[in-house]
């Protein structure tokens, strides 16, 4: 188990890291998730031994080693380009670091054939990385870090150079080659969808701070901040001032319910988050009503998405079946829609 | 597709850093040890026989003043400014060409420019005197023409200083230059042109001040090694044409008045640190409050 | 994509009018001419008519002296040049690979050697040379030609080392390999090449110089442009056009392999500070 505590990292007067706490696992896919900038790859860099952390301790099965060289760390890392030795062959590279480790040459040999032929690549060992494609280079990275045998694989936003068919294809591999050496993964990614396909758990990282640890589905379902709301899915948001910790009032005076996840005091600005798909063409009592104005009218195959204008900024999106408009909702109506307070989240809007 | 740039170097270790002990301790022996030397040389006092005397003195620093040598110096300040003002004449439409040229010929243009300028100084210097000396081909021409000449006159005047100065310098500006056209926008150049203005207007209403940086720094990189020269005049201009660089040589080596050659050389790097300041002063926050 | 974006560039870039190409070459012309001119002189023999023939360089070859100031011009450039890319390539290591305590200072230094005019630099030494009481000998002037090789040994392998990608050395880290082990089997074989045209460079710089070398040179330790510049102060003639066309073709064949190697052109393109 991993194991990171009071962790944070202040590079000249920036903070990129502000009290982490985190457990990861044996065996566990993490991925830590998060816009660009927000301390992820620092933190990453951490575990495997690039930076020294300014405050906090690192344990590895109660042994503490944020002490300790990246050399001697039992981690493995994939470059973010891969960093390959330009200069050796993909043969070479692999058989690097168990080189370093005087491993004998029969055995090297062997270990290196393995590695390869897991990510299936034994045929190129003789290619220089420089005529490799982004997607072989990047396995030749994995099979350099893997063929290690490290406790811990650390990939550094592994697919992101490579086209999307590339990386959807790279992800089901990443996955089943995890299930198959049984070991954790660290991943850092900027992309949801990536993280929520190939993870156990997530982390989403944001200025420095992890706002919430938990499973895909609970990221979805749960979003535990504003931030998370916000980041992850893309739901649709109108704000104004909170009643109590379960409601709050819009402009209009329509009054919002939903999962108060925050102690909210009386008065205070408040952000209700709804899914897009959850919103809902028409009236209904007992659900959260609102009036708005049709922005815009997309079909898109399975459904039409329509950009709901509440007040001047303030856009719902909706997910409306084709059957559902059969009527026809055309742009510049006026229309009523709703949404169940189980699926809206109040949060306290940061200033 | 935008990438992040690459993470700073991590520096965990610093086992490497004795690496630059060795260039540390050079550079402080054979250049910051004599410099300082010079310095000092300048505020003591010559001896009785040429030597050194421990005695401290501003004499040398009011010497420069005297007219003789302060005609020199200023006479050498503005034959390196024309020198620069000519070179960057020249450049502009050179490094223009080259820039607009296609990728094999840009690298011809590098090359072909690049062989003479690090060729040595006295290999120039003597294809040029071969050129304009006795039984030489510009005498030989002259005479089949029949135009009377002096041939001293013809084979060291101030008119081949100049020649001399720019061919050895004027790389200095044309690659600085071209370097920055390289990374000029030249939608701007198409823009100008649409809108109706000439080639010369764009040259200098479009092109110029978008690469006055490189300019005002390339006009240093000519304006100081020209101020500095002792060979080309010496070789090339005759007795008549005496410049700073060929003056202290000669406190140094002739007149073995080594306080005074050091107050000189003092002078000089005075100029060419002030000099090259005020053109930066002038031009470039203009540049930056443009862009 | 990218083929796309670097055409797309070339497109954008609107011919130069006729008239700048025409100043070009003429320029080029201009700094050809003289160089020309004595490779022809050095060529041509005067018997009873002119005709062609080698009969100066081998005039070259049986002149002991100069053929001593050739070799001497070798030996300085081959010193000095290996010193001073050992010197800078390793100081290029500790400067960006590193933390230095002395970085400024060196990176002053450095700077410093290339604004100075060469004059005061040569006179400076001269001076100190005196101050010493260090006879003036060809060790001297391989200790000048180190000094100003330096700085540009530094700034070529400083730009190979500052585009390198250090995620490698952190790969290297990684997999477990030492700070000497990434030094030995990462570092020096990805400035390899850079290290080889600073040392080109430096022999080039050093081969041509003259300034530096007449003051700091000793009786009899003159090189080959000493030689060529007092042969000068007495008279020309088709011999001297030998040896100079002979120094050009080196220079000449230096510059190739530079240029080969791409290092001359980032050099020659560095922005000046």
């Amino acid at each position: 188990m991993l194991r990171i505590v009071n962790m944070s990292k202040n590079f000249a007067s920036q903070t990129a890291l502000a009290d982490v706490a985190l457990e990861v696992k044996d065996g566990e896919f993490f991925s830590l998730l998060g816009p660009s900038g927000c301390g992820k790859t620092t933190l990453l860099r951490i575990i495997g031994g690039f930076e020294t952390p300014s405050t906090g301790e690192i344990y590895w099965n109660d042994l503490r080693i944020d002490q300790i060289r990246p050399q001697q760390r039992p981690f493995n890392m994939v470059f973010q380009r891969y960093a390959l030795f330009p200069h050796f062959s993909v043969f070479e590279n692999v058989a690097f670091g168990l080189k370093v480790k005087q491993v004998a040459p029969a055995n090297l040999r062997r270990r290196v054939q393995e590695a390869l032929n897991l990510v299936g690549l034994w045929a190129l060992r003789d290619r220089l990385p420089e005529t490799l494609s982004g997607g072989q280079a990047q396995r030749v990275a994995v099979a350099r870090a893997i063929v290690n045998e490290p406790k811990i694989l650390l990939l550094d936003e592994p697919l992101s150079a490579l086209d999307l068919k590339m990386r959807e294809h790279m992800q089901t591999e990443l996955r089943e080659l995890q299930r198959r050496l049984g070991i954790t993964f660290i991943l850092v990614t900027h992309d949801q969808d990536e993280a929520m396909a190939l993870s156990d758990r997530i982390g989403v990282m944001n200025q420095g701070r992890l706002e919430q640890v938990s499973t895909p589905r609970d990221l979805y379902e749960r979003p535990a901040t504003h931030f998370v709301a916000d980041f992850v899915g893309s739901m649709g948001s109108v704000h104004g001032e909170c009643i109590d910790s379960e409601a709050m009032r819009l402009k209009n005076g329509s009054v919002i319910r939903g999962r108060g996840q925050l102690n909210l005091t009386k008065g205070c600005a408040a952000e209700a988050f709804v899914r897009p798909e959850k919103v809902h063409i028409g009236g209904n009592k007992s659900a959260n009503e609102i009036y708005a104005k049709v922005r815009s009218v997309a079909y898109k195959g399975l459904h039409f998405e329509l950009q709901l204008e509440v007040s001047p900024e303030q856009i719902i999106r909706a997910f409306v079946p084709p059957e559902t408009m059969s009527g026809g909702v055309n742009v510049g109506d006026q229309i009523q829609a709703h949404f169940s307070p189980a699926d809206t989240f109040l949060f306290e809007r940061p200033t | 597709m935008k990438r992040k740039p690459p993470p700073a170097p991590t520096l965990i270790s610093n086992e490497l850093a004795w690496f630059g002990y060795p260039l540390l301790l050079w550079l402080m022996f054979f250049m910051a040890a004599p410099l300082f030397l010079v310095i000092a040389l300048g505020f003591f006092s010559r001896g009785e026989y040429g030597g050194v005397e421990a005695q401290l003195t501003l004499e040398n620093f009011h010497r420069l003043f005297d007219p003789v040598y302060f005609t020199i110096f200023v006479r050498s300040i503005t034959l390196s400014l024309v020198t620069a003002l000519i070179c960057l004449a020249l450049s502009y439409p050179m490094a223009w060409a080259m820039a607009s040229a296609s990728q094999k010929w840009r690298l011809y243009f590098t090359v072909g420019l690049a062989i003479p300028f690090m060729t040595n100084l006295i290999i120039r210097v003597y294809a040029i005197k071969l050129c304009v000396g006795m039984d030489g081909p510009l005498q030989s021409l002259l005479t089949w023409l029949h135009i009377s000449f002096d041939p001293y006159q013809i084979s060291q005047n101030q008119t081949l200083v100049f020649y001399g100065m720019i061919t050895s310098y004027l790389p200095f500006m044309v690659f600085p230059i071209y370097a920055a056209l390289e990374k000029f926008d030249f939608s701007l150049v198409e823009a100008a042109e649409d809108l109706g203005a000439s080639q010369l207007k764009v040259l200098f209403s479009v092109i110029l001040p978008n690469t006055r940086t490189a300019a005002v720094n390339s006009f240093t990189l000519v304006f100081v090694p020209c101020l500095g020269e002792f060979v080309i005049p010496d070789l090339l201009g005759g007795a008549k044409t005496m410049l700073a660089g060929n003056l202290i040589t000669e406190q140094f080596l002739k007149a073995r008045d080594w306080p005074f050659g050091a107050a000189l050389s003092l002078g000089l790097m005075t100029v060419l640190l002030v000099l090259p300041y005020l053109l930066r002063r002038i031009f470039i926050p203009k540049a930056k409050a443009a862009a | 994509m990218k083929k796309g974006l670097a055409s797309s560039k070339e497109r954008a870039r609107p011919q130069a009018p006729l008239w700048a190409f025409g100043v070009l070459i003429a320029v080029l012309i201009v700094l050809y001419l003289p160089i020309i001119v004595m490779m022809v002189n050095s060529v041509l023999v005067k018997t009873d008519t002119w005709h062609f023939g080698f009969d100066w360089y081998l005039q070259i070859w049986n002149d002991e002296e100069l053929v001593d100031a050739l070799v001497r011009s070798l030996e300085v450039g081959l010193i000095s040049s290996t010193v001073a890319t050992l010197i800078s390539g390793m100081a290029a290591i500790a400067l960006l690979r590193s933390r230095f305590r002395w970085a400024h200072i060196v990176n002053s230094l450095s700077y410093l050697s290339l604004i100075l005019p060469e004059l005061v630099f040569a006179l400076a030494l001269l001076s100190w040379f005196f101050v010493l009481k260090i006879q003036l000998s060809l060790m001297t002037v391989i200790f000048a030609h180190v000094t100003f090789s330096l700085s540009f040994v530094l700034m070529t392998v400083n730009g190979r080392l500052a585009t390198l990608d250090v995620s490698i050395e952190d790969a290297a880290r990684d997999l477990g390999a030492s700070e000497m082990t990434i030094l030995r089997r990462v570092i020096v074989p990805a400035v390899l090449a850079a290290l080889a045209s600073g040392f080109l460079l430096s022999f080039l710089l050093s081969f041509d110089d003259f300034l530096i070398t007449f003051y700091t040179s000793g009786v009899g330790s003159d090189t080959l442009p000493i030689r060529l510049y007092t042969a000068m102060k007495v008279g020309l003639n088709a011999k001297l056009s030998a040896l100079a066309t002979l120094m050009f073709l080196l220079t000449f064949t230096l510059i190739m392999g530079l240029t080969k190697m791409r290092g001359l052109r980032q050099i020659l393109t560095e922005e000046g500070h």
